[in-house]
């Protein structure tokens, strides 16, 4: 529902913003005076400001994406690139394992990125990625301020995207199948 | 189209097939009483050619029409209603309003509960109704894609089938958002080596028996089978025996889920990035038309394209593994002038003003019956202008009954066409490398062959003036050319073939050449225009149309014709 404020008319010395420049200026000399006399407001009220005091994010923040381990220290993603396909800059770049590529390191899953490229100086950080991961692989962290000296250093590989995204704990899938597999009684003819 | 070449085989028209009336979803239709079924004999027609006809589509797995119906899957379930007789009379019984009463199928121990039929095995009955829309329909397809998924796991995210998977589409049209069952699945053996192309993933299995139908009737190696029983049963060779015949990729194309995925495509990449292209394939000269499946200027994958006239809907896995050349490092990609990188423009200028100097009769040429037809066509042109011998390789290797051909050159019928070569291919080369021998040939021009393994060795190219070379890979001949000239791939350009029956085919362009390599026709007309014998046209469309005029096998032919499944020309 639309909340309606009042507001109240504005005389015609208000209307002219003298006395609103005025106040302003008011308090522009007063800051100017405390620090002329070797205060630091920030300080003294225990915050600071941003860059010496990092700023808190809320939470749902959408900030850098980034690959996450499961609670065993496994990668989680499989390499299936729907985010690869559903990322609107184009930003994330998977390579595939291929037919002879690195065994994943986890169980069950045979499936794992060989290369995972996110070029955060493409990324929009719209969150589209994290929303369509059937596996919780990725997850837009709370880092906002990327920076760095060459395009090449703003390409996150997949090492360095495991190492920031840390880990993070949920429904480890491919495990819980092979539990209840080995649980089953034996297959009742071995085929192969 | 009313030109000789294309109507010169024209079968004898098929009798007039007797036609049924019956009603889909309440449309009155006539459809023929009998259809061809997989081996091309006409059977009755069944309610799922019926429903397809009258242009309703539905769902099935274990139906091909290219394989023996087995009606094991349940999914093509539809209702259906015949028209109620007389006993008496053997008259059908007519409502008030005079149309005829028709007796919905029902369950014989309910009779409120309808009864579908399977529609890829029902035939059709005169006055037959089929509902493939009505709500008894969607519910019998419902249960059935819920059984099919009790077992199924859900693998989505790492099965290579997933984006092309029939169980994914259907699932969309008429399954359900969330699983009843709430029992553990059936775990069954999953990355199973096959053989040596074929994974087999036995949990993604719905035993449509497909790949089963496949091998046995179609490639004629029964290799396949199903052991177990109930929910345990599984897709299996016989023992000792691997699944190796020549077509065992088939099955993949063929399998609707992921069970069995090719080892070459395993992990490669996901199907929906994949930009297909109508190809046809070079290993043989059957000339099977394939789809190539690229992305980014990497080829990842050929599949067989239907053509009834060529291939079916099969290819063989030597065919269809027989791509990654295009992609090699070693790719020539530079314009070479006596091995130093040179420009196109400078390079052709040069290579014009040699060959006009050269006198008639010192000049051969050795093309490949790998080539398009248009190169060919511009070859000869420029063959004929400098009174060049022309001949080129013949390649042969064994044969096989359903797919593969003696002849591995995929236009050697292109070359016979136009003039590049007699009948039999390589009666020229001796004469040629005699004539090198005897100093009367002093300028060889080699499109895509490699010359010294067929008679003419690196001494003999060493006495040349002139060795102009275009080719794809670096081989003996490129290392001892004058000019090398990088071409195309067929991938990479645009053309047509002419397989060892006659078919005239076309093929489109996938991915973009390797570094300066150009397609050949358009060089070859630039060269042709400098030596004035041709040249000018823009497209392959024009040069097509040009080539068509001026050979007589192809008199009538347009490039539009071609069309994705190419014309018969006489041969």
């Amino acid at each position: 529902m639309t909340k309606v404020v009042d507001r109240k008319p504005l005389s015609f010395y208000e209307r002219t913003y003298v006395p609103a420049l005025w106040e302003g200026l008011k308090v522009t000399a007063r800051h100017f005076k405390r620090s002329v006399q070797g205060h630091n407001t920030a300080k003294e009220l225990g915050e600071g400001y941003y860059p010496e005091v990092p700023w808190r994010v809320s939470e749902g923040y959408r900030g850098a994406p980034y690959l996450v381990r499961d609670q065993d220290g496994h990668t989680k993603c499989v390499s299936c690139q729907l985010c690869e396909f559903v990322c609107p800059p184009k930003a994330i770049r998977i390579t595939p394992p291929g037919p002879d590529g690195p065994p994943a390191d986890r169980p069950n899953a045979e499936k794992m990125p060989r290369e995972f490229e996110i070029n955060m100086l493409r990324c929009i950080f719209c969150g589209l990625c994290q929303e369509v991961c059937p596996e919780e692989a990725i997850f837009l962290e709370d880092h906002y301020s990327l920076t760095g000296l060459t395009r090449e250093e703003m390409v996150f590989d997949k090492e360095r995207l495991l190492k920031l995204g840390g880990v993070h704990a949920g429904t480890q899938k491919w495990k819980n199948k092979l539990e209840e597999a080995a649980a089953q009684e034996s297959f009742p003819v071995a085929t192969h | 189209m009313s030109n000789a070449a294309t109507t010169a085989p024209a079968p004898a028209a098929p009798p007039p097939v007797e036609k049924i009336r019956i009603r889909v979803d309440g449309r009155e239709i006539d459809v023929p009483k009998t259809l061809p079924d997989w081996q091309g004999k006409p059977q009755a027609t069944t309610m799922l050619q019926a429903c397809h006809l009258a242009g309703c589509e539905v769902p099935h797995y274990c139906y091909h029409p290219k394989l023996p119906v087995a009606g094991n899957c349940r999914m093509c379930l539809v209702e259906f209603g015949t028209p109620v007789m007389d006993p008496a009379t053997r008259k059908p019984v007519l409502n008030e309003d005079g149309s005829p009463k028709i007796a919905r199928s029902v369950l014989p121990y309910e009779p409120q509960t309808p009864r579908g039929a399977i529609a890829c095995a029902t035939p059709i009955s005169p006055g037959m109704e089929l509902y493939p829309g009505s709500p008894a329909t969607k519910q019998m397809r419902e249960a059935v894609l819920e059984s099919l998924l009790i077992n199924h796991p859900l693998d989505c995210p790492i099965c290579d089938q997933a984006g092309e998977c029939k169980l994914q589409e259907y699932s969309v049209q008429h399954g359900q958002a969330g699983s009843r069952f709430v029992e553990a699945k059936v775990h069954k053996p999953k990355a199973v080596d096959l053989g040596p192309r074929i994974v087999l993933d036995d949990e993604r299995c719905i035993l449509c028996t497909r790949c089963i139908r496949f091998t046995k009737d179609i490639a004629g190696d029964d290799a396949l089978g199903i052991v177990n029983s109930g929910s345990y049963n599984t897709i299996a060779t016989f023992p000792g025996r691997p699944f190796d015949n020549n077509y065992t990729l088939n099955t993949v194309d063929l399998c609707p889920v992921g069970a069995l995925t090719s080892k070459d495509f395993r992990f490669k990449m996901r199907v929906w990035f994949l930009r297909e292209t109508r190809s046809v394939c070079t290993s043989c000269g059957s000339g099977c038309n394939i789809t190539i499946g690229s992305r980014e200027d990497t080829v990842h994958r050929y599949e067989p394209r239907e053509n009834d006239a060529v291939n079916s809907s099969w290819m063989c896995d030597s065919g269809r593994l027989n791509y990654r050349w295009i992609g090699r490092p070693d790719r020539l990609q530079n314009v070479l002038v006596n091995g130093i990188k040179s420009t196109w423009k400078a390079a052709l200028t040069e290579i014009g003003s040699r060959l006009t100097a050269a006198p008639a009769g010192s000049v051969a040429l050795v093309a490949s019956a790998r080539q398009t037809c248009e190169e060919l066509y511009l070859l000869k042109r420029l063959a004929t202008r400098l009174g060049a011998v022309t001949d080129s390789v013949p390649r042969e290797g064994e044969g096989d009954r359903l797919l593969v051909a003696e002849d591995r050159n995929p236009n050697s019928n292109g070359a016979r066409l136009t003039g590049i070569c007699y009948t039999e291919m390589g009666l020229q080369l001796p004469r040629i490398a005699d004539g090198i021998r005897s100093g009367a040939i002093r300028t060889l021009v080699v499109f895509g062959e490699d010359v010294t393994l067929h008679g003419i060795g690196p001494d003999l190219l060493a006495k040349l003036e002139t060795l102009v070379v275009s080719d794809i890979l670096p081989n003996a001949t490129t290392a001892a050319a004058h000019y090398v000239l990088p071409g195309c791939a067929h991938a990479e350009k645009r053309g047509t073939f002419v397989n060892v029956k006659g078919r005239l085919q076309r093929f489109l362009k996938a991915v973009e050449p390797k570094g300066d390599g150009r397609p050949e026709a358009e060089f070859l007309q630039e060269l042709a225009a400098g030596l004035g014998v041709g040249g000018g046209h823009a497209t392959i469309e024009g040069l097509f149309n040009q080539m068509a005029k001026d050979v007589p096998a192809f008199a009538g032919v347009e490039w539009a014709h071609l069309g994705d499944t190419g014309v018969n020309v006489p041969i």
